[in-house]
């Protein structure tokens, strides 16, 4: 079997769209994951590839306000992807977004690439806000970016955030919900990539982080729970947030998303064994072909 | 020729907390996080004259740490500061993956530092942050030597851009420097001129290395520089390059522990630069335990009394008259004839 891997230097606009051009939006991401941890042979697949539905309206639905032809803008809002290991949905999005070429997809995780296996900001990939891998200091420096904002600039930019479910093991994840909690951080939007999936099995085998509502609501957020893989949801619930923070509600929100590892491919489909292995050959040409229906 | 003068005792600690609040007048940008221990560590000074801008995040020193990052990528100069066995050991991973590499814009202060936090024991006297501290890339790394050079040093690491480090002490401790003594991080003040041998020495012991090498004149006739490192990171390499091809043998002193600390600083530079004999001062591979400052300095050797006596043992190496097997030895009499 042949297979010839390119990117096509394809950009979306950032604007209020319907829920099939997500989808569309969504399957070309994951074709960009596949074809960049293919050429890169190591690197995470099951992870991103389960958050694209969420990031796709999230980056090309209108509701993160940046500029790609000036990252720095500072009039944009943030985003922190906490669970860094997801890194190969982030760079598709960033090249998606006009950050950078497509084509520079195709050096994820090589030597002297701008796309290091975790976000590094030394690299200075357009677009990267902060360095993350470490579990849960994404999301840390995601509340104090929320409360630079709210609390001492005073205005209204917004800061998004994503962590896994089984990220929420690390200690410093209840610390930072905790802050966003009693400072009332309503421009923060902590969203879990609720897939019940990590290394070593399911989240609630390994080391339960279970209920999460609860918990969340406990620490003073207004917790949705979602399908995060259907569109129409994770719009409505994306409006609610935003409405919430025009309004000042003085909540953090926290979106729980169930979603599947490895969403939209077969064989990854809700396996933790996709946690960290790249597709080989035979493997990606079949994902490709499944993405492309 | 002596370049100082002793003007009273006053804690480190305050001219960090000093320092901030005046700071906050003229940085707007500049904001603190605090770690429920802001009356100890006097970031309660900021809290008070810019409550707006001050920020508790209770107990949380890794959170704490990762908020300041927050704000640092926000365009915030943010400090954080806690008891240094907290602010540089339980946020380690912090420190390095979000502050260090990062370079966010973030200013941590070690506060209750080494052995002189004295009864709260030995879980609280951080005496091996520096060894780990110095090995982060991009950091820059003070310990000043009186109250007014911490003053100082927290203003130049807080009007510096990128990730730094100020470690400082609970109890009052001699004032020697003035307001002329010039502070510029990287480069070492020499105190005291002389040849025959030179002291190196930061925070605490700065001024034990100024009684010993008075001691040493007084005594033996012997000439000792010394000079205070107050940046350990980045090092200052022609001063330590100076010394040794000046005086052929040096003295280190810290308040910290043996191994990677100032000592190994200044061995590493002589190492690959001018090999001469090094005598380190410092905590011996051990922990503290609870007393009283000035207890605990004389129990763990921490005072002028063991400088003066390595001096003597590194001129003798130097001079090639110095017995190995006679050093403990040698080292004992030397404390039993002061």
């Amino acid at each position: 079997m042949d297979l010839k891997i390119e990117f096509e230097e394809k950009i979306f606009e950032n604007k209020r769209r319907s829920p099939d051009e997500f989808k569309i939006i969504a399957n070309t991401l994951r074709q960009d994951i596949i074809k960049s941890l293919l050429l890169a042979g190591s690197g995470h697949s099951g992870g991103p590839l389960g958050i694209a539905d969420l990031m796709s309206v999230l980056y090309f639905g209108g509701y993160l306000n940046y500029n790609p032809h000036e990252p720095d803008w500072k009039d944009r809002d943030r985003f922190i992807l906490s669970a860094g290991h997801m890194a190969p949905i982030l760079y598709a999005v960033l090249a998606r977004a006009g950050y950078f070429p497509a084509s520079e997809l195709a050096t994820l995780r090589k030597f002297g690439s701008r796309l290091q296996g975790h976000p590094g900001l030394d690299v200075k990939l357009p677009g990267i806000e902060t360095s993350s891998g470490s579990l849960g200091q994404g999301v840390s420096i995601a509340v104090g970016m929320a409360m630079s904002h709210k609390l001492v600039d005073k205005d209204s930019k917004e800061v998004y955030s994503i962590t896994g479910d089984g990220e929420l093991q690390e200690g410093i994840c209840w610390e930072a919900a905790m802050t966003a909690g009693t400072y009332g951080l309503d421009n923060f939007c902590w969203i879990v990539d609720n897939n019940d999936c990590q290394i070593d099995g399911r989240v609630k085998n390994v080391m339960s982080v279970y209920p999460l509502k609860e918990k969340f609501e406990a620490f003073g957020f207004t917790v949705f729970e979602i399908d995060g893989h259907n569109i129409v949801d994770i719009i409505a619930t994306l409006d609610k947030f935003t409405r919430f923070h025009a309004l000042r509600k003085g909540k953090p929100v926290c979106i729980i998303a169930k979603t599947f590892m490895g969403n939209g491919v077969s064989f990854m489909h809700d396996n933790y064994k996709w946690h960290g292995n790249p597709p080989n050959k035979e493997q990606a040409i079949k994902a490709l072909e499944e993405l492309s229906k | 020729m002596k370049t100082y003068e002793k003007k009273g005792d006053k804690a480190t600690r305050n001219g960090f907390g000093e320092a901030l609040a005046e700071l906050g007048d003229v940085m707007p940008e500049l904001v603190v996080i605090g770690a429920d221990v802001t009356g100890s560590v006097l970031t309660s000074f900021f809290q008070e004259k810019h409550p707006d801008r001050f920020f508790s995040v209770g107990v949380a020193e890794q959170n704490a740490t990762t908020v300041a990052v927050g704000m640092a990528l926000s365009g915030k100069v943010a400090v954080f500061s806690s008891y240094s066995a907290f602010s540089a050991f339980r946020n380690a991973d912090q420190l390095r993956v979000s502050v260090c590499y990062n370079e966010a814009n973030v200013k941590i202060g070690g506060a209750h530092s080494g052995i002189t936090v004295g009864p709260d024991g030995a879980t609280h006297q951080s005496l091996e942050e520096l060894a780990f501290l110095r090995a982060l890339p991009n950091l820059t790394l003070v310990s000043p030597c009186d109250y007014l050079e911490a003053k100082k040093a927290t203003k130049a690491i807080c009007e510096m851009a990128g990730p730094a480090f100020i470690r400082f002490g609970r109890p009052a401790v001699p004032m020697f420097t003035n307001d002329d003594t010039p502070f510029i991080l990287g480069k070492a003040n020499i105190l005291r001129e002389g040849n025959d041998v030179a002291i190196i020495a930061c925070g605490l012991l700065v001024w034990q290395a100024l009684l010993a090498a008075e001691k040493l004149q007084e005594v033996h006739g012997i000439n000792a520089r010394v000079i205070n490192m107050h940046t350990i990171k980045p090092i200052d390499v022609q001063a330590i390059v100076d010394a040794s091809l000046e005086c052929k043998c040096i003295v280190t002193a810290e308040e910290h522990q043996v191994h990677g600390g100032l000592g190994g600083a200044v061995a590493e530079v002589t190492a690959k630069n001018s090999p001469v004999p090094i005598e380190i001062v410092g905590m011996k591979d051990t922990f503290g335990g609870s007393g009283e400052p000035f207890e605990l300095i004389e129990k763990y050797g921490l005072t002028w009394k063991e400088i003066y006596a390595s001096a003597l043992v590194a001129i003798e190496r130097k001079n090639g008259t110095f017995n190995k097997i006679r050093q403990v030895k040698d080292i004992a009499s030397y404390h039993e004839g002061l």
